[in-house]
């Protein structure tokens, strides 16, 4: 087993791991590293981990400014909590790191952004099959009630990834990211000499390179048709592309070892753009556009088609930090 | 790609009276570049709405490019490339015909309506079209009113190459 690097036992750094607005993914990474989770313990002091440890925000709070070596936040902010917990774990820690899709991209989390804040109430509220609400009762922010007031944090109009409400230092793709890369990333950390800031702590080339098809794809590949999953009997050696399955590993960062196309599905892209591109979807969305088979406006529109949701496919994991962010109120 | 940051329309004007919309043109070098030369040279008259930039070939017109100028200001999207057949690099207009296919039902969903983006084939020959073209889209995208993003992100930092 590797040894994290030495440190003095008297002083072991302080780490402390948050969730946002995310589906607690992350923190299962965390659990992956099964015994080596031992390892970090043995030496980092862990000084909040909201969904194993009993710290709470004023212990946080307590602490001296920058006394935290690494913060881990994954989740995307979308309330005024979170918010709050991402500026407070800002100013109390060294490195900030952004674990996952959501801190990263905004994650499945930012597809809200096609919607308002309005809109997501009411379709939770009101219009789900579940819901019984002929009073129309929407959350609050403030409630009154015998003397008592509750509060509730607010929800934001738009989903936000980490770094366009704090500073990052380094960011960990992936949903979830996998225990290796976050294992590799704790080294770095503890190793103290850090990679400059900004760095995505994961190779920066695409998946298609690390994918075990990587063999059988056509030297010129064109489809007449995309095919979802369910709809095909996939093959379990083929490029997946060459199949006719939307698979965005030519687009995507590898560092996942190809997880998805070694489990027979293809890669939906959440570990997101390498370092040359600046929007996933709109790269994401070239590259498959690109490969159809022909050359006939109406026959072009018909194969696009077979694309049942465009920004649910390309922009996944990435919609708030795409170009647009959001869907415009017209 | 430079530093990107959100503006709002509103540096065009904000009102819908006296609006000038602001469009982006990717014109390709051997087609729709040398219309544009040529409606110059022969002194033909159109809306000075558009500010083209020259590209190689309309193929090389990245959506990344698209959704850029529309976060950044523009009202309308313009691209321009030879027609089907007459790519100087062969295939390179129907790429980007795939790409624009692919793309409008992007912009839809984002909300952004089709008469903002436009894919025109125009030869190098065809200056009037150019005209024609361009006067079309300005009213068109004039009567749509600003494009009036919702969000103006501040400065999104660009990620450092490993």
């Amino acid at each position: 087993m590797t040894e994290p690097a030495a440190v003095p036992k008297t002083v072991k750094p302080k780490v402390a791991f948050y969730w946002c607005a995310s589906c607690g993914g992350c923190e299962e990474t965390v659990l992956d590293l099964d015994e080596r989770v031992l390892d970090v313990v043995a030496a980092v002091d862990i000084v909040f981990w909201p969904v194993a440890l009993d710290f709470k925000r004023r212990d946080v709070e307590a602490l001296p400014d920058g006394s935290i070596l690494a913060a881990f936040v994954n989740g995307a902010v979308r309330t005024s909590e979170q918010q709050e917990m991402a500026c407070l774990l800002r100013k109390k820690a060294k490195v900030l790191v952004a674990l996952g899709s959501c801190a990263q991209l905004g994650g499945i989390p930012g597809l809200a952004n096609l919607s308002s804040r309005q809109g997501v109430l009411e379709s939770i509220y009101c219009e789900s099959p579940s819901a019984v609400n002929p009073e129309k009762i929407f959350p609050q922010n403030l409630c009154k009630e015998n003397g008592f007031s509750v509060s509730l944090p607010e929800l934001f109009e738009t989903v936000r990834s980490l770094d366009q409400v704090v500073d990052v230092d380094y960011y960990l793709p992936g949903c979830p990211p996998t225990p290796k890369i976050l294992w590799e990333a704790v080294h770095v950390l503890l190793s103290g000499t850090l990679p400059p800031k900004g760095t995505v702590l994961a190779p920066d080339r695409a998946l298609c390179h690390e994918c075990p098809r990587e063999g059988t794809r056509p030297e010129k590949l064109t489809l007449k048709e995309f095919k979802r999953p369910q709809d095909v009997v996939i093959d379990e050696q083929t490029c997946l592309l060459a199949q006719g399955v939307v698979c965005l590993g030519p687009a995507t960062r590898s560092g996942c070892e190809a997880l998805c196309p070694q489990g027979n599905m293809p890669c939906t892209g959440c570990f997101g753009p390498t370092s040359r591109v600046r929007d996933y979807g709109a790269k994401a969305l070239s590259s498959i556009a690109s490969i159809i088979d022909s050359n006939d406006e109406v026959e072009i529109e018909k194969i696009v088609q077979t694309v049942p949701d465009p920004v649910g496919t390309f922009y996944r994991y990435s919609l708030p930090t795409s170009l647009l962010r959001r869907r415009r109120e017209v | 790609m430079p530093e990107m940051k959100h503006e709002s329309s509103a540096a065009t004007t904000t009102t819908m009276q006296g609006f000038e919309p602001k469009i982006v043109a990717f014109f390709c070098n051997w087609c729709t570049y040398l219309a544009a030369d040529l409606a110059g040279t022969s002194r033909i008259k159109y809306a000075p709405n558009i500010l083209d930039i020259r590209l190689m070939c309309s193929g090389r017109v990245d959506p990344q490019f698209v959704l850029d100028a529309f976060a950044r200001g523009a009202d309308g999207v313009l691209i321009g490339g030879c027609h089907p057949g007459d790519c100087h690099y062969q295939e390179g207009n129907y790429k980007a015909l795939r790409r624009v296919h692919m793309l409008r039902h992007v912009l839809r969903a984002m909300g952004i309506e089709d008469e903002r983006f436009r894919l025109e084939w125009i030869s190098a020959s065809e200056a009037e079209r150019l005209k024609t073209v361009v006067n079309d889209m300005v009213e068109k995208v004039r009567a749509l009113g600003p494009l009036r993003l919702t969000v103006k992100a501040e400065h999104v930092p660009e990620e450092v190459a490993a």
